[in-house]
């Protein structure tokens, strides 16, 4: 393997791990807070993209300025994040936040197999393609390897942004330290007057953008197609568990590590490929039964 | 709260106890039912037995709901534990393809020596990944298998030289007990087979279950480190578990794939291994019965409803997947004794089940 082959992968391994952070990012706040395994997740990503790259398609045929394809990203992702992680709250998960944790899964399971079904049924099963802004960025060099600057600057960018943003949320703002209080002790912040219900609804939408947001930063770079939704899920739950549940900078550096590593078995092995990001998080696990940064928890008796 | 706990002591130990008291009580309210169940079960039995003869067009049908419905036991058997596997499917694909490989290797092999290499295939992949998940619980439980199965999946779809990709592997007609089978034949016999192996599977999962190692397993969901403190070790009480199930999926594919003679990457689809789930949870994981009157429903619905529903299948058992946690926890069995106004007996069971 050349130096140029070394590059390539890394390149694609850190676009495609910015992706992945930021889905994973989502998940794993959700479940710090919430303590819900969301796997409806996966579908807020695959039906972020869709709603995006209908909106993005929309504007080109219309005639708009092809810029505006970037806002579409975004207002798209807003969109999907706030109705359908809103709608999800309020209509379902607050029914079932005093049951057993394998009743949360199977309800965020059967909300999953019920939007994977929706979006089949809107947007069929012929894939989707909007790659107007990978396009309108065009390419730039680095070690002498040309590749898109959509997905080396701007998607790196768009992760990092989020990532020093959720920090800042969290940690500098009331409603960020109502959040950690909820998380470290629902009951203890109930009774000093924190809204939990509040919290919990804003929590669920915020992940919810994410998830959407990783789908429609997404479009550009790949056809849509029917499955991303399961795919994604199980992917980004490997990138939360390698990170360890609820860790947020932690999901950042297991999602570059599983994405490069995906992307160099993609280069040398490609049958390795689908397998990697789970040998990786296996043998994680192995070692690290709660994740690389995952605080162990004290039983209850 | 001690209540919980004598549910999770053996029933052995409730002879020790004054008579009349409440264990013992309990033990013969048991008794009584086991008889009533027991008839029911032979009265079941018998009129499996006669389907053939009498509705012989939908011989296949139930062959087909039998060895789902024993997959479906398997994942009965994990709810037991308080455990759910988004990936079981994968164990149900490992007994169809154990069957491909040895029917395309060997000619006029033997239908019971590919039942047992699939019981054989199935019990040693449980174990090996059983070793792994069963240090979790829960979220982790379920999706580590699901990424097990997921991989399995792609491993299955990539390696077509192996494999034969996404078209799967035929299964040839296997002969059974050395006599030569002719369609029609075999597919009367396949359904004998299919009808006792289940018939047998029900009975020593009962068994199972009201064992004290069935009794520890349920402790593992109400209170694992009381578990321990008797003096088990609640991972190895769950392995066990974990690969009578991972056999019986081992089991049911085995048998799914014979009855259509062909081994196909889609059993290992996480799709299949959620209507599994599915179907446990419609059914009941409070008793047996469960999971096969959950299936017969599940693949009628399915037959019957495919040309209306097609589009909208996943739709439809997710809303109902909803409808029941939310309103009806304990499934159609729970529902069945609430109609018979049986669930006074067993409301810790199926109560428990519910929580």
């Amino acid at each position: 393997m050349t130096l140029n082959f070394a590059v390539l992968a890394l390149l694609d391994g850190i676009a495609y791990a910015s992706l992945l952070f930021l889905v994973a990012v989502g998940l794993t706040l959700i479940f710090g807070v919430l303590g819900i395994l969301n796997i409806a997740h996966g579908s807020l990503y695959a039906i972020g993209a869709y709603v995006a790259a209908t909106l993005g398609q929309w504007l080109v045929a219309s005639g708009y300025n092809p810029w505006l394809t970037f806002p579409a990203l975004f207002a798209g992702a807003t969109i999907v994040g706030i109705v359908l992680g809103g709608l999800l709250e309020r209509l379902l998960l607050q029914r079932i936040y005093e049951k057993d944790e394998i009743l949360q899964l199977l309800v965020t399971f059967a909300v999953f197999m019920i939007l994977e079904n929706l979006q089949r049924m809107i947007w069929g099963v012929q894939p989707y393609f909007m790659s107007t802004p990978l396009n309108l960025l065009g390419n730039v060099s680095f070690l002498g390897i040309n590749y898109t600057a959509y997905q080396v600057l701007f998607l790196p960018a768009a992760a990092i942004v989020v990532l020093f943003a959720l920090r800042h949320f969290l940690r500098h703002t009331a409603m960020g330290a109502q959040i950690l209080a909820v998380t470290e002790d629902r009951e203890a912040a109930t009774s000093i007057g924190i809204n939990a219900t509040r919290v919990y609804f804003m929590t669920f939408v915020i992940g919810a953008c994410f998830a959407a947001l990783g789908g429609a930063l997404a479009t550009p770079t790949t056809s849509l197609v029917t499955g991303m939704g399961a795919n994604m899920i199980v992917l980004s739950f490997a990138v939360a568990a390698t990170a360890g549940l609820g860790q947020i900078e932690g999901a950042a550096i297991s999602a570059l590590m599983i994405g490069i590593a995906r992307a160099f078995a993609v280069y040398l092995s490609p049958e390795l490929e689908v397998i990697m990001p789970y040998l990786i998080m296996v043998l994680v696990l192995l070692i690290k039964p709660n994740g690389l940064f995952g605080k162990v928890t004290a039983r209850k008796i | 709260m001690s209540k919980e706990f004598l549910d999770a002591v053996p029933d052995g130990a409730a002879g020790t106890s004054a008579e009349g008291s409440w264990p013992v009580r309990q033990v013969r309210r048991e008794n009584a039912l086991m008889n009533k169940e027991f008839l029911a079960f032979i009265a079941v039995a018998a009129l499996l037995a006669a389907v053939p003869f009498t509705f012989n067009s939908s011989t296949t049908f139930i062959a087909m709901c039998l060895a789902k419905g024993l997959a479906v036991l398997g994942i009965l058997i994990l709810l037991r534990a308080g455990q759910v596997s988004f990936g079981h499917a994968m164990y149900f694909a490992i007994g169809a393809y154990a069957a491909a490989f040895l029917s395309s290797a060997f000619r006029g092999i033997d239908m019971m020596v590919l039942v047992a290499a699939a019981i054989l295939a199935s019990g040693v992949a449980g174990a090996i990944v059983g070793v792994f998940v069963t240090r979790y619980r829960g979220i982790f439980f379920g999706m580590i298998n699901l990424a097990f199965s997921m991989v399995f999946y792609s491993i299955l779809e990539k390696a077509f030289h192996i494999t034969g990709g996404s078209d799967g592997m035929r299964i040839r007609r296997p002969t059974l007990l050395g006599m030569e089978l002719r369609r029609a034949e075999f597919d009367v016999a396949i359904y004998y087979v299919i009808l006792v192996f289940a018939l047998l599977s029900v009975w020593l999962v009962w068994r199972y279950l009201r064992s004290p190692m069935g009794e520890a397993l349920r402790a593992v969901k109400t209170n694992e480190t009381r578990l321990e403190y008797v003096g088990l070790s609640a991972k190895s009480v769950l392995l066990g578990g974990y690969i009578a199930s991972a056999v019986l999926c081992g089991l049911g594919g085995v048998f799914m794939g014979m009855v259509q003679g062909l081994a196909t990457p889609e059993h290992a689809f996480w799709t299949r291994s959620s209507e599994l789930v599915f179907i446990a949870v419609l059914g009941g994981p409070a008793h047996v019965a469960g999971a096969f009157g959950g299936t017969v429903l599940f693949e009628a619905v399915r037959t019957y409803a495919a040309a209306l529903l097609d589009d909208s299948w996943q739709l439809i058992l997710g809303v109902t997947l909803i409808l029941i946690i939310l309103w009806a926890p304990g499934g159609m069995v729970e529902l069945f004794r609430r109609f018979t106004g049986r669930n006074r007996v067993k409301t810790t069971t199926s109560g428990e089940a519910s929580r």
